[in-house]
């Protein structure tokens, strides 16, 4: 029985101590303010791809049904205190995904997350880069971050528009690159999540440090939507690679309330239809932003992920204390 | 009918896909934060030993196949079949050329061997990792001559042909590593 020991070597964790330093230095020099906010929440993330953990409260100022949600991100809280004038904010906290366990997943991890009123994507994505560098200056250079727009980057390594593309053109370049694809597999997202996995994602193996962005409508998450230079309605949702491993998520953040909701129920009627769980949604969320949510720009960083790109780390494992099949 | 959810992958799983048993040999779950996610495998089929990718969507399941490792005497062979028993049960199985393959070369009667059955049927044969056998033909030895390095082929009872040292003479028994086809030493009789 060799369980009870630590799966990440003593250097793995006394980097992670290093980084966590390092970021809140970078923060306090920048005038973000540290924030905590609640875990456990009576509403959840509605997003059918990512699913929530829950657990059961048995003490008074709780949900009728005792029932709270483990947060997937701190996001919702955090721009509940944006409304209410906090101003510049980040949180570093591990947050929890249903059945994400793999080479590069732990159903719960640390994420680092800032919102940046005023700024624009572009200026939030260069403070994604310098404090990318800055953390790992002491392991490596990963070089300058390359701008690839997400359409660009399906026509460099998938060889296809993934905005002209109906489904059918998808499947067919899926067979033509050899990708193995899942029987009964789909929609579009779907099909183009296979292709970012199978071939767009490897193909970024080799470029260092890459920004993805100007996402699809039906990807926008919680991002804003704008026209592209060529008039195509995109999402202002940007992801930063490193070596093809995916390790942050930003957003001009949408802050129309009556959009939200849309969006929110949407979601809901998806999860229905697939019979999947139908959390509740966040209604002091959505309260916030009918208050008024300051233009700005948030940003989720995955730092488990940073610390394996820092260590040259192939699995997650190397630098958790305790995964979870040993948790 | 069993069945396996992506869930449960891991290498050495052994499932069935479009009717043949394969055996997993890797497993990796893949998920864009906000998208779809999958499990992408590398699957040997049993029958064929040949490897091919698959991709499931995360949460579905597969049917298991009903495939078992387990050991065996070899009993002997008919000319087309080889025959084994359970030294257990006294049940026996026989395989055919395709499952017995290369171990066939290896197989001296009452010795114990790994059997890969698919529903009760040897799909593959896996000799022991170390055989006695008895040199049958070689060139004279040169008695005594223990230290120059050359060696020579000989054949063995079972048909097989090894590289061995030159002071091996017929009617020697020789301990041979069958995973990689080596001369280990001679055995005192």
């Amino acid at each position: 029985m060799n369980e009870w020991r630590p799966a990440a070597p003593l250097s793995a964790l006394r980097a992670r101590a290093e980084m966590l330093e390092g970021l809140r230095a970078f923060f306090r020099e920048r005038g973000v303010l540290e924030v905590e906010t609640p875990v456990l929440s009576a509403a959840a993330l509605t997003d059918p791809a990512i699913e929530s953990l829950s657990t059961l409260y048995r003490g008074p100022g709780g949900p009728a049904d005792g029932r709270l949600w483990l947060h997937t991100s701190p996001e919702f809280p955090m721009k509940r205190l944006l409304a209410a004038g906090s101003g510049p904010i980040f949180q570093v906290c591990r947050v929890f995904r249903d059945g994400e366990a793999g080479r590069r997943h732990n159903p719960e991890f640390s994420l680092l997350e800032w919102y940046r009123p005023g700024l624009s994507m572009e200026a939030l994505m260069a403070e994604v880069e310098a404090l990318v560098r800055a953390l790992l200056a002491p392991y490596r250079d990963p070089g300058p971050a390359r701008r690839l727009s997400w359409r660009q980057a399906f026509l460099d390594h998938a060889g296809i528009d993934p905005f002209a593309a109906d489904e059918s053109m998808l499947r067919r370049r899926a067979a033509a690159l050899g990708v193995a694809a899942p029987e009964g597999l789909s929609g579009r997202d779907p099909w183009l999540d296979l292709l970012l996995t199978a071939v767009v994602e490897p193909g970024l193996a080799k470029e260092g440090l890459v920004f993805l962005y100007h996402y699809p409508p039906s990807q926008a998450a919680l991002a804003r939507l704008v026209r592209d230079a060529e008039g195509r309605r995109v999402a202002e949702r940007f992801e930063l690679y490193l070596d093809g491993l995916e390790l942050a998520n930003g957003f001009h953040e949408l802050a129309d309330a009556a959009e939200q909701r849309r969006r929110f129920e949407a979601e809901q009627a998806r999860r229905r239809a697939s019979g999947q769980e139908v959390p509740p949604l966040d209604e002091r969320l959505l309260a916030a932003l009918e208050a008024g949510l300051p233009d700005c720009c948030g940003v989720a960083l995955g730092l488990d992920r940073l610390l394996m790109a820092a260590l040259g780390a192939e699995c997650i494992e190397q630098v958790l204390a305790f995964p979870i099949d040993r948790a | 009918m069993a069945s396996y959810s992506t869930n449960e992958f891991r290498s050495g799983l052994k499932i069935m896909i479009d009717g043949d048993p394969y055996v997993i040999i890797e497993n990796e779950f893949v998920k864009p934060g906000k998208g779809q996610a999958f499990n992408r495998i590398k699957i040997r089929n049993l029958k064929t030993g040949r490897v091919i990718d698959r991709t499931y969507k995360s949460g579905e399941s597969v049917e298991a196949a009903d495939v078992m490792d387990v050991e065996m005497q070899y009993l002997y062979n008919d000319g087309e079949f080889w025959h084994f028993m359970d030294p257990d049960t006294y049940e026996q199985v026989q395989a055919d050329k395709t499952a017995v393959g290369e171990a066939a070369k290896w197989l001296k009667e009452q010795d114990l061997c790994q059997l890969t059955l698919w529903n009760g049927e040897p799909l593959s044969v896996t000799p022991p990792n170390f055989v006695t056998l008895k040199v049958t033909d070689t060139d004279p030895g040169l008695r005594g001559d223990t230290s120059s390095g050359g060696s020579k082929p000989a054949t063995l009872e079972t048909g097989a042909v090894v590289r061995v040292p030159l002071f091996i003479e017929v009617d020697d028994v020789l301990k041979i590593d069958t995973r990689t086809g080596e001369y280990v030493s001679r055995v005192k009789e």
